[in-house]
């Protein structure tokens, strides 16, 4: 692709981004009432991450074991409350290690 | 009339944002990477994170740029990868602070990611402007940043590293979701019948035609309408729900 064609596909990617982030907050303001919509609302980002993570994970490394050792290490990492960085920086160095053995 | 940025929150933000941003390091480091990789110049690659600030949007926009897609294809396929967002900004439109202007709008708008949004819906209390500033602010320029190194060290590293970095996203998402639904049943199921759903709009043939953003619309739409059904959040669940966010 030409450059001057990416850089206008890159524009677009940003206004298709933009606009489903910025709807609701500038033209919706009203107070939900709904008590099923509040906690519809309320359990959206863990069902939206859940479908995120599994089962793209497994393919995230190039190899099933690899990625298989590094979601066990996250998992692992994540139920003893560990931070963000030490759960992420832990599946990279599980992935890079069990990936020199296979 | 112009309010000033109330310095307390907007260093509680920034505080919040830090974890995030280090955490977008490795994997907008992993997009520069594979932006360059592909044949796109430093500056693009850096572009694009700094005016798309999302993950999956952004590597499979980039991945149709190598495909030399046409435009509508392009948009269509980013748009569906994030309908999600507009779930999470009406979510927060519901503690953002009423008195927040127009102009303060579109700016907090730019920042709604899954992490940033995660973290934002765990905050007790009124979200105000100044806090969702400093918040947004750290992991822009990780984002931002990570994008760069990668870009500027493409050439030099090995495979097998590059491969590795692939998980870190997925790792996070897990250290998110993990811990508070440890703790609650009903964040627990909703979560696994979120990646049924998923599992079988993937792996079960007559919803190929399905696409893989479309996949995570469904499934979350469901999974959380189900939970909500099953579980209505009193105010207490929902507090105890956001105090599990404050070990993130």
């Amino acid at each position: 692709m030409r450059l001057e064609k990416a850089f206008l596909a890159v524009v677009i990617m940003a206004l298709v981004t933009y606009i489903p982030r910025a709807l609701p907050i500038i033209v919706f303001r009203k107070e939900i009432k709904s008590n099923y919509i509040k906690s519809f609302l309320r359990y959206v980002p863990y069902a939206v991450l859940g479908a995120l993570t599994f089962p793209d994970i497994f393919y995230s490394t190039g190899n099933l074991i690899s990625a298989i050792c590094g979601t066990l290490v996250a998992l692992w990492l994540s139920y003893r409350e560990k931070s963000l960085v030490v759960v992420a920086l832990g599946a990279i160095i599980t992935v890079y290690v069990t990936g020199l053995f296979l | 009339m112009k309010k000033h940025l109330n310095k307390k929150d907007f260093s509680h933000g920034l505080k919040r944002g830090l974890p995030i941003a280090l955490g977008y390091v490795p994997v907008s480091f992993t997009f520069g990477l594979m932006a360059v990789s592909g044949g796109i110049p430093v500056w693009m690659a850096v572009f694009i994170s700094l005016t798309n600030l999302t993950s999956a949007g952004q590597f499979a926009g980039t991945n149709l740029i190598f495909d030399n897609a046409g435009f509508p294809e392009i948009a269509i396929t980013t748009f569906i990868i994030n309908i999600r967002y507009m779930l999470m900004s009406l979510s927060l439109t519901q503690r953002l602070d009423k008195t927040m202007s127009f102009g303060r709008r579109t700016i907090i708008s730019y920042g709604v990611t899954d992490e940033i949004f995660s973290v934002a819906s765990m905050e007790p209390g009124v979200l105000t402007y100044s806090f969702l500033l400093g918040l947004i602010i750290g992991p822009v320029l990780g984002w931002t940043t990570g994008t760069l190194l990668g870009a500027l060290i493409c050439a030099s590293l090995p495979e097998s590293l590059g491969g590795a970095m692939g998980i870190a996203l997925y790792a996070m998402f897990i250290a998110i979701i993990l811990p508070p639904a440890r703790k609650s049943r009903p964040v627990m199921i909703i979560v696994l019948i979120s990646v049924a759903i998923v599992c079988i709009l993937r792996y079960i043939p007559i919803f190929s035609a399905v696409s893989s953003g479309f996949r995570i619309v469904i499934a979350a739409i469901a999974a959380a309408g189900i939970g909500a059904w099953l579980f209505p959040a009193g105010q207490d669940q929902e507090n105890a729900i956001r105090q599990e966010g404050d070990n993130i």
